[in-house]
């Protein structure tokens, strides 16, 4: 008996859609995708906030001192009469620029670290762990005041470049402790034998066989600790550490008169509030669904 | 006729009613907590410059004279029971009040006045004298007697005799200064009303009352507590009843929460403040070695549209030139108004300014404002600069640091401009000029400039015995002070305290370094 020849393209079952992405990730992840939005909507308000703001975050207008919330101002003004949505969405650079770069370079310290006291194993391990938990037994802030206190400021670009090793340097720990942990299961694995014995260099073997391995967890850390930095900065500049007047930064935008005409003028301190958290939030649920999304022990 | 009498009887007892409230027996007893919203580093009088000093420390010791706090600036006895300055000027002698005793019950002689001025004057290795340069008049110190101590001046000085009141130039022992002259760094052990008894460091101060203090009946207090706290902490420590006072000042959002919030429970009282906030600009460094750049930056501020709008965020309120606006010795507003970055048109004024730095070849000057991070009225006055100065396209950057990093950035020439403060204990010219005169005459210049133009008027006005002509030197210094403006003067202060009803016998000053030694404070309570 012959069996007629059917194409596999007229069997009748239903295929499964090829969606792209982002589109995945927004069906499977929708409070990440939300998270992703609101980062989204502040990278551009950060990037084009020159475009964007209603007025120069900077110029004080004595005319309009501590005014309400109104069709005029938005969110009302400050007790420089400044308008606080301008210095909202320009604190968004300050925001966003202090937590990327502090939390890449103290994730990918932290990364290269982990890797390193992985792989060599031994004493260098011991060592880097012994040097890594003296490091976490300081709370973040403490950590970060002290190395701002140590440091002083170095400002380039309008950037406290010292803050950003400030916030940077706690962040490396922690990291350093997650990277670790993935690497060490990725040494024992047959292939990085095989290199080895095959001669290849320490470099070789790290860079090609084991950094590939851990971006994922590299790049959750990398991502959650973006929403730390981002409220670390915030801290600082509460506790006059961090940016000074009359940058605009949500931190510094709650404290100095902030904290006299808080009474008076609530809205000096609310919206800048609701600022940092609604981007603390988002970074976290982004950073959550990520870690979902990359993990591929809890997709089974 | 009766109802005529008795109108007039109605009326003296109206009128003598506050006057009776005013005159209440002062009561005995009860412990006065007060806040202070920074800690002293040390204990001398004689190193020291800060409020943070003066409030606990000043109630453990006397001076030779002081002033009056309720007709300030009349000048009082304090040790001295009587004094005598000599026609030409150039001898004071004082009479001390017999059996004065310090807290360690020895007794105060004529040997221990002269010990603790030379100490001011002469200073061993070792030890600093802040206010040196204002005593270098003094010649000799003699002591005839136990209780006569004169002073021999090698030239006349027309502001000596008030400085003999300086809150800052407490009496030591001498026995105590021969053992050790750094002893009073460490140590508190003078003749004020209250004995030194305790300090905590980071949490309070403690002083006892001295039963043997020179003036019969006072202290009339149990005690004090200055507790160290700042800040929004120390405004609820107010509003709570857990202090009674902090003297050096309040914002005005401040005093407005504290009246709303206490209602009749607390008394407001305010003056102008012997304290203003200036911009130095070192002229070791370009562009700001040329006077065009400097003069420049002062006619861009609008210090009178600044001044109304500042009052109301922040400590300060009235605009004045090298002194303090109100004072006798003081610029006129029209006179002020003449000055550069004093005129009133200040659209002329920037037009100027802008040429000005056009000629000088910066017209997009960048450059960096040095300020401390004490808030009040640090922050709001450098923000209203930087605002001043982008009027005029330039680009300032506004560094803010801790104050000991401050200080070492301006006395060390480790900046561009800088905001710094020019307050003292009283009007007199002798003191608050020495900020403008020559680097090589005055150590709190930090503008690194020498001028000898103004040392000369300096040195002319502190020698003139007439008024008029003392003010005529005074103005002509002011002019040319704030033409080269190599310092320029901002706003001044303006002095708010908010204290409860209870403490009484306490007078406001237009210095918060004047008034404190307590000795006439009671609680009615």
């Amino acid at each position: 008996m012959t069996v007629p020849a059917v194409a596999i393209s007229d069997l009748n079952y239903d295929r499964p859609k090829r969606r792209g992405l982002a589109a995945r990730f927004v069906i499977t992840h929708p409070l990440g995708a939300a998270g992703l939005f609101v980062i989204v909507v502040m990278i551009l308000a950060g990037v084009f906030a020159d475009w964007v703001a209603p007025y120069d975050p900077l110029t004080v207008n004595y005319g309009a001192m501590l005014a309400r919330p109104s069709a005029e101002y938005w969110l009302g003004t400050d007790t420089f009469g400044r308008d606080v949505l301008s210095r909202i969405i320009h604190g968004a650079r300050t925001a966003l620029l202090v937590g990327f770069l502090s939390s890449f370079a103290g994730s990918t310290l932290g990364a290269i670290i982990g890797v390193a006291s992985a792989y060599f194993g031994g004493r260098i391990d011991m060592i880097i762990q012994s040097f890594m938990d003296i490091l976490l037994s300081f709370p973040i802030i403490v950590l970060a005041l002290a190395v701002v206190a140590i440091l002083g400021k170095n400002v380039a670009f309008g950037l406290d470049f010292n803050l950003i090793v400030a916030i940077s340097i706690p962040m490396v720990p922690r990291v350093a402790r997650v990277v670790r942990s993935s690497a060490l299961a990725i040494r024992e694995m047959a292939y990085i034998d095989a290199a080895r014995t095959s001669g290849f260099s320490h470099t070789r073997i790290i860079f090609r066989h084991i950094v590939p391995n851990v971006t994922a967890p590299y790049l959750i850390m990398l991502t959650a600790l973006i929403a730390q930095a981002i409220l670390l900065e915030a801290s600082l500049s509460f506790l006059g550490l961090g940016v000074t007047e009359p940058t605009a930064a949500w931190g510094l935008m709650l404290s100095g008169s902030a904290d006299d005409f808080y009474q008076q003028a609530p809205w000096m301190i609310v919206f800048p509030g609701l600022a940092i958290s609604l981007a603390v939030f988002a970074f976290n649920l982004f950073g959550d669904s990520l870690r979902d999304w990359l993990d591929p022990k809890i997709k089974i | 006729m009766k109802r005529h009498l008795a109108t007039v009887i109605a009326a003296a007892a109206v009128l003598m009613l506050p006057a009776s409230a005013e005159a209440q027996a002062p009561k005995k007893g009860g412990q006065l907590k007060f806040a202070v919203s920074a800690e002293p580093p040390d204990y001398d009088c004689h190193k020291n410059t800060s409020f943070a000093f003066i409030h606990p420390v000043r109630p453990h010791y006397s001076t030779l004279l002081k002033f009056d706090d309720k007709k300030y600036p009349a000048i009082i006895g304090d040790l001295a029971q009587s004094w005598q300055v000599s026609p030409d000027n150039l001898t004071f002698t004082f009479k001390l009040k017999p059996n004065v005793k310090f807290h360690d019950g020895t007794t105060l002689t004529s040997a221990d006045v002269k010990a603790s001025y030379e100490r001011i004057v002469n200073p061993p290795a070792g030890v600093v004298s802040i206010r040196k340069a204002s005593y270098t008049d003094i010649g000799a110190i003699d002591t005839p007697d136990p209780l006569t101590v004169v002073f021999k001046l090698k030239a006349a000085n027309a502001g000596m005799l008030a400085q003999f009141a300086s809150p800052w130039d407490c009496i030591y022992s001498a026995a105590k200064l021969k053992e050790d002259p750094k002893f009073p760094e460490k140590n508190i052990m003078g003749t004020g009303p209250f004995k030194f008894a305790g300090h905590t460091a980071g949490s309070h101060w403690i002083g006892e009352r001295f039963a043997d203090y020179h003036e019969p009946g006072k202290p009339y207090l149990d005690g004090f507590r200055a507790i160290f706290v700042s800040g929004a902490a120390m405004v609820n420590a107010l509003q709570g009843g857990e202090v009674l006072v902090e003297f050096r000042g309040q914002s005005p959002a401040n005093r407005d929460k504290l009246v709303a919030a206490l209602g009749d429970k607390v008394k407001v009282v305010e003056t102008p403040w012997i304290c203003n906030l200036v911009v130095g600009f070192n002229t070791e460094k370009k562009p700001f070695n040329d006077p065009r750049v400097r003069q420049a930056l002062s006619l861009a501020i609008d210090r009178w549209q600044g001044s109304q709008a500042l009052s109301k965020i922040a400590l300060v309120r009235d605009v004045g030139g090298v002194l303090r606006p109100g004072y006798e010795l003081a610029a006129t507003e029209s006179e002020l108004a003449k000055l550069p970055g004093f005129g009133k048109d200040i659209k002329k004024s920037r037009d100027e300014a802008k040429k000005l730095l056009k000629d000088a070849g910066v017209p997009e000057l960048k450059f960096k404002l040095t300020n401390r991070n004490v808030p009040m009225p640090y922050t709001p006055v450098g923000v209203f600069l930087i605002d001043q100065w982008r009027q005029i396209g330039l680009n300032v950057e506004h560094e803010q640091l801790e104050t000991k990093l401050y200080q070492a950035a301006l006395s060390g020439g480790n900046y561009e401009a800088g905001l710094d403060f020019n307050c003292d204990y009283m009007d007199e010219p002798n003191i608050l000029l020495i900020k403008y005169v020559s680097a090589d005459k005055s150590s709190v210049n930090y503008g690194r400039y020498n001028d000898r133009k103004l040392d000369d008027l300096y040195e002319k006005q502190m020698r003139a015995t007439d008024t008029k002509e003392r003010i005529k030197l005074i103005r002509e210094f002011e002019k040319h002070a704030l033409e080269q403006a190599y310092t320029i003067p901002t706003i001044w202060w303006h002095r708010i305290i908010v204290h409860w009803q209870q403490m009484k016998g306490w007078d406001l000053t237009p210095s918060h370094y004047v008034g404190q030694d307590l000795a006439s404070v009671w609680l009615d309570q």
